[in-house]
């Protein structure tokens, strides 16, 4: 009983309060991560996980650069630019040399530990503090980071927006959902898919850069496992946006919602550590969380029709043991 | 309008499973003539609407649509000159969109897909017109998702697609097999009447010898990855099951191997 006394009591709930302004600020810096993986996730239908290499690699190169003496903004174009290159790497190797799309996406990010390490010099992390730099966001002060970052989320799900509804957008969501109607309607699939890597890694780099600008260093592990967070922010999102709005949840929504999806993700980590539980945890805590989610919906359809459910209802016969 | 000149296909080439599905085929079809296919199960029907379609390369042979050498191009530039319907409905059209969205794409088939606004309200009101035309009601529901529509619904929408830019050429491919006998005929018809109104150059795959002889204007019977038979003309009026039946026989020297087309 002790022992549960003290540790309640040394939980500070203004603490928590106190923690939580930084838990949504790097949330909405994941959430272009989020948008990214929803990209291919769900657009292209491919599980794309070279944006773990990506991730790392938008903030070393913008760590570099701002070392270097780049404005941060531009060292932001970069790292989009890097993105894009390393997604359109992932698209060749997918569509022009027949490699799986999951296989391609685990060599690029296999191949970008390398890189990533190269372009800090060979060095493990890189620091950009925010006494010397002029940087776009900074965990130094959470109320602008939080500010610039929706900003930049606003932004980019306008642009996501217009794009997806363009001629060329649109060609891409129907690539992801029909390959052969798609074919048969004049679209060039492998393009389309390079296409939707290249702009899904790009997001994925950009918000790499914030996430070390934010952070105050860049460090070639910060991507690890970056999908699985991306693929809960997803998930978090549609589901709660679908809860909350049911049939209207259109494609503006539901990137609004992926984008929330993340800020609450961040939020739930921000507690998990206020509980003082071991943050070494919380990577498995998300890959529970996120089978979760995608199991779902396979085992309601598989409730409604099972071999189980068959031989129960099924009268004839001896029983096979 | 098509030629298709000593087109030869072998799939699995080398192996157990070898299988020569089209075995140095001609046909030549003008313009407007709305070919029927008939032919027992691996008779080389489907393959031959995908050699045309270039879904894959042909191993030898040449295939020219309106004069324009196509043999070395792949489907997705094909579908400039093409349009075409599946057996399965879901095939056809992208579920995740909307009717609208589905047209637009089919409305921009053969030229590049630009950086601007995939509809407009102007091209949106244009759909409901020509969606109206297949009397389903679906103008009312022009941007509700393809993917909640029946099976009858989506076929018919996928010709509309075909056809809403005029074809060279649109392949047909059993697009009313997966149907009940209620829808299928009703696809059918709409089938006829914009095959009809457009003057549309088709070819149509059908597993049912009746509908293969009331519609079109020429009937060919594969077998062996072949032609046999290519009746046109009066000789085609005149047709009747029993005929195609004992031609099969007589042409190939074997019985008509396909029951669904000699029960339906």
């Amino acid at each position: 009983m002790g022992a549960i006394g003290e540790y309640l009591s040394s939980l500070s709930f203004v603490g928590l309060l106190s923690r939580l302004p930084a838990g949504v600020a790097q949330g909405l810096v994941w959430a272009l991560m989020a948008l990214g993986v929803y990209i291919t996730f769900r657009i292209l239908d491919i599980a794309d996980l070279s944006v773990d290499g990506t991730f790392s690699t938008g903030g070393a190169v913008t760590a570099v650069l701002i070392v270097a003496g780049v404005p941060p903004i531009v060292a932001v174009l970069v790292a989009f630019v890097c993105g894009i290159l390393a997604g359109m790497i992932t698209g060749l190797l997918h569509t022009r040399l027949g490699i799986p799309a999951i296989l391609a996406g685990i060599l690029t990010q296999y191949a970008l530990y390398s890189i990533n390490l190269a372009i800090m010099g060979f060095k493990a992390n890189t620091a950009i503090s925010a006494d010397k730099f002029n940087l776009i966001v900074s965990g130094r002060d959470v109320n602008v980071a939080i500010i610039v970052s929706v900003c930049f989320v606003a932004v980019i799900i306008a642009l996501l927006y217009w794009f997806f509804g363009t001629e060329r957008g649109m060609s891409i969501r129907s690539t992801g959902c029909n390959p052969q109607m798609s074919k048969a309607q004049g679209i060039n699939i492998n393009l389309n898919k390079v296409v939707g890597l290249a702009l899904s890694n790009g997001l994925v780099a950009l918000s790499g850069c914030l996430f070390a600008q934010y952070s105050g260093y860049a460090d070639v592990n910060s991507g690890r496992g970056a999908i699985v967070i991306g693929l809960a922010a997803v998930i978090i999102g549609e589901v709660l946006g679908d809860a909350i709005l049911g049939k209207r949840m259109n494609f503006l929504f539901r990137m609004i919602f992926i984008a929330i999806g993340a800020i609450i993700y961040y939020m739930i980590y921000t507690i998990v550590l206020w509980l003082k539980m071991d943050p070494n945890m919380m990577k498995l805590f998300t890959a529970v969380i996120v089978a979760i989610c995608l199991a779902v919906p396979y085992l309601k359809n598989a409730r409604k029709s099972s071999f189980h459910r068959a031989g129960k209802n099924s009268a004839g016969g001896k029983k096979n043991a | 309008m098509l030629e298709v000149i000593n087109v030869h296909k072998t799939f699995d080439a080398g192996t157990v499973n070898e299988k020569k599905a089209l075995d140095g085929i001609n046909l030549k079809i003008e313009e407007g003539e709305f070919v029927t296919v008939i032919g027992g199960n691996g008779a080389g029907k489907s393959t031959l609407l995908n050699a045309i379609a270039g879904v894959w390369p042909v191993d030898e042979g040449t295939i020219t649509i309106d004069g324009i050498d196509v043999t070395g191009i792949p489907d997705y530039k094909r579908a400039a000159y093409i349009g075409r319907v599946f057996q399965d409905p879901r095939t056809g059209t992208a579920s995740a969109l909307g009717i609208d969205e589905n047209l637009a794409l089919a409305a921009r088939r053969g030229h590049s897909r630009r950086l601007v606004w995939g509809i407009s309200s102007k091209q949106r009101a244009a759909f409901k017109e020509r969606v109206a035309e297949l009397n389903l009601g679906l103008e009312d529901r022009i941007t509700t998702k393809v993917g909640v529509l029946s099976g009858g619904q989506r076929q018919a929408i996928t010709l509309l697609m075909a056809t809403l830019q005029k074809p060279k050429l649109l392949l047909l491919d059993e697009h009313t097999a997966a149907l009940d006998p209620k829808t299928a005929a009703t696809v059918l018809d709409t089938t006829e009447k914009i095959v009809n109104r457009d003057h549309l150059t088709t070819l149509m795959i059908t597993h049912n010898m009746h509908d293969a002889i009331v519609h079109g204007n020429r009937l060919i019977m594969m077998n062996n990855g072949d032609i046999i038979l290519d009746i046109k003309g009066e000789d085609k009026k005149k047709l009747t099951v029993k005929d195609l039946l004992q031609e099969f026989e007589k042409a190939s020297g074997e019985e008509f191997a396909n029951d669904k087309a000699i029960l339906s």
